[in-house]
Order: C-alpha cells, then structure tokens, then sequence
C-alpha cells in the first residue's frame, strides 16, 4: 500500500524489537471475541491511484456543477470567482498539512495569518475584535446567541424572520438542549416587520440578517438603541460577505456580535461545506467570546510575534465551564479567505461588491419585465426575491432540465410553508455571464407560459 | 538567534515578513475585474461612506507574503510529528485533487437533487465504509469536526431519553477525558461527574458502577483512551451503562488505532464520532477544517440530525425536513449538508488502502508505537508500562526529576532539533505528560533517527544541561513567546496606533 512505508522485514525487526511475534500480539487488551481475525470483509480492498480516480470522478461526472451550467444559486453560500492564487498557497505543505498553532515558535505562519484575518474581519464587519473563525455562519450564528446569553445571563433570544433558516433550526437546537428559549418572527418576505416591541426584560438578543435571507437591506440602528435599552445585544448576521464591501456596516448600526458565512470570499461551494464562520464583537465582551483567537505578543529576545491566547474561556482548560466546546477554527477557509481578500484589498473588494450589486440589479429589472415574475425586493445587494405565477420548485426543475440552475426555490428552507411556494430566491455575482442571463430569461419564458 | 545579526534581520531562507497592514500602498489590487455597469443603485441609502482600511497587494507580492509565511511552519510535510490524540498522518495528495474537481467543488449544496445524484452517491458511499468499519448501522455525517460530533452524538442520546419522558442529569466522565467530553456534556444541559481512573490508566469499573444510576444519562468514554490503552473492560463497562438505561458514548478521536481489527458496534457502543481529519486523513489545514460523523446504534439512529442522504433503489434523495423523515430527528446542528469536502478526501483515502490497508494501517501505527515504547522505556519514564501500548504512548515527567528541565523544556529542545513535539500535558492524569503518536506513515528510519535524539537529549538532561534547555529553541524564525503578556492585555489585531 503506497502510503505504508513499513517492509515486512522493518515489521519483523520491530516486532522482535517489542518482544511479541506479530501485530496481532499488540491487541492483547481487546477482549478476543470482538477482535476481528482479518479485514472487514463486506468493503473493497487496496486500489491503485487511477483506479479510486476513476470511480470519484465517475460520480462527479452525475453531477450539474456551477461552473458548468448558469447559476443563480445563493440562499447563504454563492458561486464566485476564486483566484488561482488562493487555491495554489493553501495547498502549501505548510499550511495544508499543519496543526493548530501550539508550538507557536514553529507556527509563526499559521499564526500571523490568523492575525490578518482577524483584522480583516473587524475591520469588515466595523467591529472590535474578531476570532480565528467559526465551522460555518449556522453554527456561529447558535454560538452568538449562546454568548448573548452568557453576557446578559438572560435566557431568550428572538430571530427575525428574515435569518436564514438553517441559522435558525442550528440555533433553536441548542435552544432546546441547552434550556433557553427563542422566538422566531413569521418569514419576513416583504421587509415589514418590526421585531422592537418584542423586547422585554427577559431577552438576551435579538438576531436579525443584512441582506436579509430573502435579499432586504435595513438600517438596524434603531434596533440596536431599542436592545441596549433593556440591556439586550443586537446579533447581526450576514451570508453574503461582499455586501459588507458595499454597506454601512453592522458594527456602525450599533451591533454588539457580528456573525456570518465567509464562503465567498476564497472558498468553493464545496456542496455546503467545508466553510468559513465569521464572528467579531464588541471590546468588553472579548472574554465571552468562543473560538480560537490569536494574539500579538513578543519572544524572549524582544520581536514580535503571535500565539493562540484567552484560552482560559476554552474546553482544555475550563472543561464543562468552558464558553463552548469548540477545539478548532476553520483554519484552512479562514487562510483563503485572508489570501483572497489581500489580494482584493479596498480597491478590489469595492469594485467585486459594485460589480455584484449592479449585474444584480441587471437581472432583477429584466425579470421584473417578464410575465409571471414579480421581483418583490425594493432594496437588495446581489440576492432578491421573485413571485412567480407557479411554483418555484417545479419551475427550478424544469429549469434544470434546460440546463440552467435558477435559483433556489424559497420552500426548499420552508417546507412548512405551503404559502410561500411561488417565491424563489435568484442570486447574482460576477459570474454571471450575459449568456447566463439570456438562458434564465429564455428558460423562464419557456416554463412559465 | 541573538548573536547572529543580519542587517535585514533575516536568516537565510528564514525572512522577516510584515503584516499585510504594514506592506499597503494605496490602491494596490491582485486581482483585475470588468467595468461596474452603470445601473440605479438599490442599496436603500445604506451605501458605505467610509474606508474599510483593508490593504491590497499585487499577485506576485501576495505570492510572495504567504509563501515567506508558509516557511515558518512546521508540517506533516516538513517531518515527523508524533502530537499525541491529533494522528498527524501524511495527507495523499490524491485527495486534495479529488476534492477539486468540476462537479463535486462546485456544486451548490441547494440545486435539484437531479443535478446532485453523484454527490449523494458519494456521501451515501463514505457512510457505508464508516459503517462496516465500525458495525454500526447509521452514520450522521453533517458534524462539523470531532467535538461538533461529540455534541450530536450527546443530542442524539438525550433525545432518546426526552422520548422516553427522562433527560436524565448526569453525564460520567473519565478523568483522562478531553476536554471536549464535559464542555460538551455542560452545552446539552447535564451535569458532569468524574470517574477515577486505576493504576493501570483505565478507567476504574468499581467506581464506574458506583456512579451509575438512574439519572445517568450517558458516559463518554474514550477508547483506545487518552493513555494511549485499550479499556479492557470495555464490554463489561457497555453493559452495566445500558444495565441503568444510560448510553456509551465513545469519543473515537483514537479510532486510528483499531480501525480494521474492532468495530465499535461489537463493544456495546452507542454513538462514537470519527475525526475524518484524524483517521481519515483529511489534512488538519492549520486548526481546520475537519469534520466529525457520528455512528450511531439501532438505539439512538432514529434521532439522527437531519439532513441524511437515503438510496431509494431509485436514485438518492436527501432528507432536509424533520417533517420529510420518517424518523425523529432531534433537528439541525450545520448548515447545508456536512463538510462535503472532507467526504471525498476521506473516501479517496478509505478506497486506496482499501479494507486490508487500513487493517495494515492500524497495525502499523500501533507497531510504530510500541517501537518507540520499547526502545525508550529504559531511559524516558513510560507512565503505564505494563501490556502493550495501542496507536500512542505515554510517558510522564518522572525521568526529568532533578535535571531543573521541564517537560516543556524538553518540548522546546526538539523543536531545535526539527521535530515538531509531542503532545504536552495531556492527558492530565500523569504529571508533566509527553503523549506521542508516531502514526503509521512514519518509516523505520525516521524512528530510529528519533530515538536517538530523544535518548541523546535525555542524557543532556541528566548531564545537567538544563539551561540549554531553558534557553531553547534557538533555531527557529521566534523563540519562546511571552503567552502571560499575550493573556494579560490582548493584541487581537493591528492598528495603526498600536505600530
């Protein structure tokens, strides 16, 4: 077996090294009725290079990817262009094949990187301080609200309607394990509602998205002087980082966390996963902050340099009273994030979010021209809502029929909500070609007469 | 290095490399974008106004700026890295090619399910060899990493108790438990009670059994333990946890050691989590991302989080709704579906050894182990020496005493002599431990070259060589960092202020 560089006569100067005469010998400790006398028999046995190519690439070939077919797919992850550059330094040895940074003397690389990223993320999101990242914007979004509850040790979180609902069942799972409660607002479709007299003495936070799950922009400044006084935190989450190149940022509204999904800056679609969680807060309330976090310090001649720090908030030290059981980031993600974004720097982030916005803006006033589609949103970044006069689900797969991935249906997230069945979510990116657009909108014509 | 000076500060392939923050020329950008189209903006008066202050660089100095950074780091790919619990096995190359291709890296976890058959296939294939490999009958794949599956797994079973109209309280912990096990049990609302461990590193059954009762929810055990030892008792421990109603949850954090030789379904167990990025070779990427499914027993699979793929006989079709299941899932713990990417490098790994390489494999890391155990034993202090070893093996500080060397000291040594360190300090229940999980990718040589150090670096100790010890590592880009300062006033970004 190529990665087993043992011989046999290694192996049997080894064994005798030990003093037993075979492996076997080594599972003496097993009880030795559950021991296995020869490999599990029911699986396929070694295969060489070309052969395990052939049989994964035989099942990627089954699949419709995005960059082969239009897309208008977003609802919380987005297909962009990732520069080569990204993909080429993560695969460096030394960052693809390396631990968390314990031995910080020999993980300087790992460590200023997570430095950068941390910066860029506070920097973004117009907050304080920011983690060496979170598994993904859904599970951050639940740490969020753990951390509310935590800080004002109040026990009831309330979501918008406008949350993605994956972000809201990861939440109210821990909800429901953990003893707190959570009030979920209706599927805020139309950008009405007003989430302000539901805080009461009792609430910890209040979560709401920008753009919301269903493409809204709002200012959530008031919102946040409504929470402080009655000392509640305002949770602010996003899915869709690069609008954070074009908006006012959460942390100028009054947010006290900042959450949300890092995908699309560096990272592929990869089928949901793996991603890149974003999470920043406000100064005082760093030490109730979860994650790792990385720190600037010096060494023992005086230079600068960086190591994983806080940790007493973490599972290793405090054990069940930790602030979360998380053990690791999402280090890879977080370093294609960081590696993408330097490359973009103001100028190019600026101009990726402009050029989002406005392709946006292109196909939603295209479609709005459309009979049986009626774009719904009045303000949106790269994402809007669309009624159509059936169905969104049969009218996506029928799409898909012609080839083109349009959009993502709003009952694939709302399956109990038979009333939303004509709303499909389109999202727009620089990916999307002028070809795109003319497949989407032949494609809808077709179906919807 | 405070007696060799550069004028750069730079030593030769090592070089001194600013933050980005510190490199910024305005207007810098590493990437050329077409024209914005001219269109009326619907951004609702919340355009940005200000600067982010984010810097930007060109292609080739970005190139540049990671590249520096990546030769500061010691890897898998560097050398050996014996870090005990983390199985710092070499990472095919393979993998990472399959993970990149068109169809599976670009594929939106939301498309119609007839645009995704392939990458449902797959998913559904890396369940079922996690499945034979650990006789298990059902498999979570969506858990992000190895204590995002011990939370699942802990769910799971508490859903099964809620069923049954108790939570229950408790959850028993070994004292050589990771420190995922409590946190975790505390993030599902029980309380946490530990179990002594006996002098031979297992946990102690008679106490165990004290422990028992019905308000215990679950034990989480980890096996092979944290010492790096089989638990003998495991069937005996199985039964007397179900014997009051409880389950066994099983951190297979160690499934390294025995995958191919014990399914963890034939011990009694009811949910384990597999790290992908441990056994499975998934690479650990810096702290991630891994991933964690968790098997689960006939018991507890009903539970299940959604979403799951199921084979229909007529294609696949993937489970997202608890009102689509004809289960009772206890809901949601990720967004999407689980770390796809981590799915494809694991089954890349999974069928190139095939099932008699990964028997091979496990024998082999736990060939290796005990190699280093044998021909250390006489000069380093091995805390459990009795038996054979399984994929790790523990040593603690007792070797040390009176050389004024810690077992940092001796950490830190290694690292100037280019080999990353063992794990330090875990598990707790030895003093000073020194954990090292050689794995089976390592080769004789590497061993033998390793032995030697650590045995030459034992007599330097003893020698009375302690500041040399204390003074170390010398040799690498910074030497021992100042952890209280960073602890005390927190720098967690740059500021301009700050330079």
């Amino acid at each position: 077996m190529r990665y087993l560089p043992l011989s046999d006569g290694d192996r049997k100067e080894m064994l005798e090294t030990i003093g037993v005469s075979s492996i076997d010998d080594l599972y003496c400790d097993v009880p030795a009725d559950v021991l296995l006398d020869s490999h599990v028999q029911t699986l396929p046995t070694v295969r060489g290079e070309l052969e395990v190519e052939r049989a994964i690439s035989a099942m990627a070939k089954k699949n419709t990817g995005c960059n082969s077919a239009p897309s208008f797919l977003g609802a919380g992850l987005y297909h962009h262009h990732v520069p080569a550059t990204v993909d080429y330094m993560i695969q460096r040895g030394e960052f693809l094949t390396s631990y968390t940074p314990y031995q910080p003397e020999v993980s300087q690389g790992t460590l200023q990187y997570l430095f950068e990223f941390q910066t860029q993320v506070a920097m973004l999101t117009g907050m304080d301080v920011a983690n060496a990242s979170m598994y993904d914007g859904a599970t951050g979004c639940a740490e969020a609200v753990l951390m509310a509850n935590r800080v004002t040790k109040r026990n009831k979180a309330i979501l918008s309607g406008g949350l993605h609902p994956h972000y809201r069942d990861v939440t109210r799972t821990h909800a429901h394990f953990n003893d707190f409660e959570v009030v979920s607002a209706e599927p805020d479709v139309d950008n009405v509602e007003d989430l302000i007299d539901l805080i009461d003495d009792a609430t910890s936070c209040v979560v709401v998205q920008t753009p919301s799950f269903f493409g809204h922009l709002n200012d959530y400044t008031k919102l946040a002087e409504a929470c402080h006084a009655k000392k509640a935190l305002l949770v602010v989450v996003f899915t869709e980082v690069l609008s954070l190149g074009a908006l006012k940022t959460p942390g100028e509204m009054g947010a006290d966390i900042v959450v949300g999904e890092g995908q699309s800056v560096g990272n592929a679609l990869n089928f949901g996963g793996p991603t890149v969680g974003l999470f920043a807060v406000r100064q005082k309330y760093l030490r109730q902050m979860p994650g790792r976090v990385c720190g600037e310090t010096v060494d023992a001649d005086g230079r600068r340099g960086w190591v994983l720090t806080l940790s007493t908030r973490e599972q290793h030290i405090r054990r069940e009273k930790a602030t979360s059981n998380i053990c690791t980031n999402s280090g890879l993600c977080a370093l294609a994030f960081n590696i993408h974004m330097t490359l973009l720097g103001e100028e190019g982030l600026t101009k990726l979010s402009a050029l989002n916005h406005a392709r946006a803006c292109q196909v939603a006033d295209k479609l709005d021209t459309l009979d049986g589609v009626e774009v719904l949103n009045e303000t949106f970044f790269n994402e809007f809502t669309v009624r159509l006069s059936k169905s969104a689900t049969e009218v996506i797969d029928q799409l898909a029929e012609r080839g083109v991935l349009g959009g993502v249906p709003v009952r694939r997230l709302y399956q109990d909500r038979p009333e939303l069945d004509n709303l499909l979510l389109v999202a727009v990116t620089e990916t999307t070609t002028d070809e795109d657009i003319d497949a989407l909108m032949a494609g809808l014509t077709e179906v919807l007469s | 290095m405070s007696d060799l000076h550069t004028i750069t500060g730079n030593q030769g392939l090592q070089i001194e490399e600013p933050l980005i923050f510190e490199q910024d020329t305005p207007g810098k950008c590493g990437v050329d974008l077409p024209d914005v189209p001219e269109v009326k903006t619907r951004l609702g008066g919340l355009a940005r106004e200000g600067k982010i202050g984010l810097p930007g660089m060109t292609e080739p100095d970005t190139v540049r700026h990671y590249m520096r950074l990546s030769q500061k780091n010691y890897a898998i790919d560097t050398g050996f890295y014996p870090l005990g619990s983390c199985t710092m096995k070499h990472n095919p190359r393979l993998n990472e090619k399959m993970a990149r291709l068109g169809g599976l890296a670009d594929l939106h976890p939301l498309q119609p399910n007839s645009t995704v058959q392939g990458a449902l296939e797959l998913i559904d294939q890396c369940a079922h060899w996690l499945k034979e490999l650990t006789g298990m009958p059902a498999v979570a794949m969506s858990p992000a990493a190895g204590a995002h599956g011990e939370l699942c797994g802990l769910m799971a079973a508490r859903a099964a108790h809620e069923a049954k109209g108790n939570p229950r309280k408790i959850v028993l912990c070994p004292e050589s438990a990771h420190g995922t096990n409590p946190a975790t049990a505390a993030a599902c609302g029980y309380k946490v009670e530990s179990i002594p461990a006996t002098s031979d590193g297992r946990v102690d059954l008679d106490a165990l059994k004290a422990a028992l009762n019905e308000d215990v929810a679950a034990i989480m055990l980890t096996n092979p333990n944290t010492c790096g030892l089989f638990e003998r008792d495991i069937v005996e421990i199985a039964e007397a946890v179900h014997a009051v109603g409880a389950y066994f949850y099983c951190d297979g954090a160690n499934f390294n050691a025995i995958m191919g030789r014990v399914r963890p379904g034939d011990l009694g167990i009811d949910c384990m989590h597999i790290n992908l990025h441990k056994t499975f070779s998934t690479p650990h990427g810096g702290g991630g991302p891994g991933s964690g499914p968790v098997v689960l027993s006939a018991a507890l699979a009903p539970y299940a989080p959604v979403p799951y793929v199921v084979d229909t006989g007529d294609g696949f079709k993937l489970v997202e709704h608890k009102a689509d299941s004809d289960q009772d899932p206890f809901g949601r713990i990720k967004g999407f579906h689980g770390q796809m990417g981590m799915f494809i490098r694991s089954l890349s790994y999974m069928m190139s050894h095939g099932s008699d390489g990964l028997r091979q494999a496990s024998g082999d890391a736990v060939l290796n182990a005990n190699y280093l155990k044998a021909k250390l034993q006489d000069m380093l202090t091995v805390s459990f020496p009795d038996g054979p070893c399984m994929h790790e093996v523990l040593f603690d500080d007792r070797f040390l005493k009176d050389t004024g060397v810690t077992t940092l000291d001796f950490a830190k040594m290694m690292i100037d002599e280019g080999v990353h360190p063992m794990t330090m300090y875990f598990p707790l229940v030895v003093h000073g431990a020194l954990l090292m999980e050689p794995t089976e990718t390592e080769n004789k040589a590497t061993l033998d070259k390793f032995i030697h150090m650590i045995r030459e670096m034992t007599q330097k100790a003893k020698d009375g060589a302690a500041e040399s010890f204390k003074s170390a590592p010398m040799l690498t880009p910074r030497r021992r960092l100042d952890e209280t300062k960073a602890a005390r006033s927190p720098v967690l970004k740059w500021t301009e202020a700050a330079e």
